[in-house]
């Protein structure tokens, strides 16, 4: 390789140098819309520039740049808009009430709307034996060291489904409130809890993960006189980070506010693509 | 946290086009990055030398070109940076805003090759 080529080029859009090889010398152009085209040389508009060296070609593109769990992401929301399913991914702190707002989910709502469950944990099944319902099949991931569920793993337990009549599969993430944020399931809807044993403030210390909510679910509101939990606070850091989200405020144990959380899921059963 | 993955992807896509236009070495690659994007321009830094290595890309001088982030105001209309972190409060109504409308990009934008 010539030296001259770690010269730096011109700020232009488009530049050409003629090739040793005699090959015509060829300007490139790429579009806005990522298309791209050459000119010969001297009619493209593009300095061309004078010696023997190889064509030098500056192309202008757009790509954008995914990772392998983005690929698999999109992957698994084609499949779940293809079969009408609602995925909704799931993610908050280990013991924030993620496995019990599900078991009322399933008893109350599972036999009108057919779910599925797929629940990630580090280790053993129990999350899946407390969800077990003879009307909703659930499988189990264990990801061993792993901090998160990613959009492979939710491909393989999707895979031991059966899928048939499935309006809502729900996706529980490990216990979590970092990494998860950064890993794309496939999921048409991002659930992120927050209890009231946490904080009002945990919206502000981790906020990737409540930015990318679009519904925010706070839960344990039975106990948050107790524990002097201020939930006006809580709902003003959770719109101040995500006002995007829709805010639902329940308890698990005691049914309050439950009504919002499956009117919600109603009209996700009801408007997901056959 | 997967910026290896996307430098493997920046690297690929650079080479694929290397190869299309007859080119054998990639003598420089520009990407843009949102500062909302998640990824951390160092951490792209050293994944490109990993992923470029033994390529006809090795070598080459990445050019990281940072896109600011942007949001835009439902109140009244107004487009604003979105510098101060995580919370997008409007400057003229303080209205807050979850509409992000740049920011969040992650993009191959420009390969030099010969």
């Amino acid at each position: 390789m010539p030296k001259d080529f770690e010269q730096p080029v011109e700020e232009s859009e488009t530049f050409a140098v003629k090739p040793m090889d005699g090959r015509a010398a060829v300007v490139w152009h790429t579009h806005a819309d990522g298309t791209s085209h050459a000119h010969a040389e001297g009619t493209g508009g593009g300095p061309a520039r004078a010696g023997d060296q190889p064509a030098l070609q500056r192309i202008d593109l757009r790509v954008p740049l995914l990772d392998k769990n983005d690929r698999l992401a999109e992957r698994n929301r084609g499949f779940f808009r293809k079969r009408g399913i609602a995925a909704l991914n799931l993610v908050s702190s280990p013991g924030s009430g993620k496995t019990t707002l599900l078991e009322r989910t399933l008893d109350d709502l599972g036999p009108t709307t057919r779910c599925a469950v797929v629940v990630g944990d580090l280790e053993t099944d129990r999350d899946a034996q407390r969800l077990r319902r003879g009307h909703a099949p659930v499988a189990q991931i264990t990801t061993g060291t792993a901090c998160h569920l990613d959009a492979e793993m939710v491909a393989r337990g999707v895979e031991a489904l059966d899928l048939d009549g499935v309006r809502i599969l729900f996706i529980e993430n490990v216990g979590n409130l970092v990494c998860p944020a950064s890993f794309d399931l496939g999921e048409s809807i991002r659930v992120v809890l927050l209890s009231t044993t946490e904080g009002e403030d945990k919206p502000l210390k981790y906020p990737p993960i409540f930015k990318s909510a679009d519904v925010v679910v706070l839960t344990k509101i039975d106990v948050a006189e107790v524990l002097g939990f201020d939930r006006a606070a809580a709902a003003g850091n959770i719109r101040a980070i995500a006002p995007q989200a829709q805010l639902i405020e329940l308890s698990a144990r005691t049914g309050e506010g439950m009504a919002a959380w499956y009117e919600f899921l109603r009209s996700l059963a009801g408007t997901a693509p056959r | 946290m997967h910026e290896v993955g996307i430098m493997e992807s920046a690297v690929s896509a650079a080479l694929k086009q290397a190869r299309e236009r007859g080119a054998g070495r990639v003598h420089r690659i520009v990407i843009r990055v949102g500062t909302l994007s998640g990824v951390d321009p160092d951490a792209l830094r050293f994944a490109f030398d990993i992923a470029a290595g033994g390529t006809p890309a090795d070598g080459a001088t990445l050019v990281i070109e940072t896109v600011p982030a942007r949001a835009w105001c439902a109140g009244c209309g107004l487009e604003f940076e979105a510098a101060s972190g995580f919370i997008f409060a409007c400057p003229r109504c303080s209205r807050l805003s979850g509409e992000l409308r740049r920011g969040r990009e992650l993009e191959l934008s420009q390969v030099e090759m010969s």
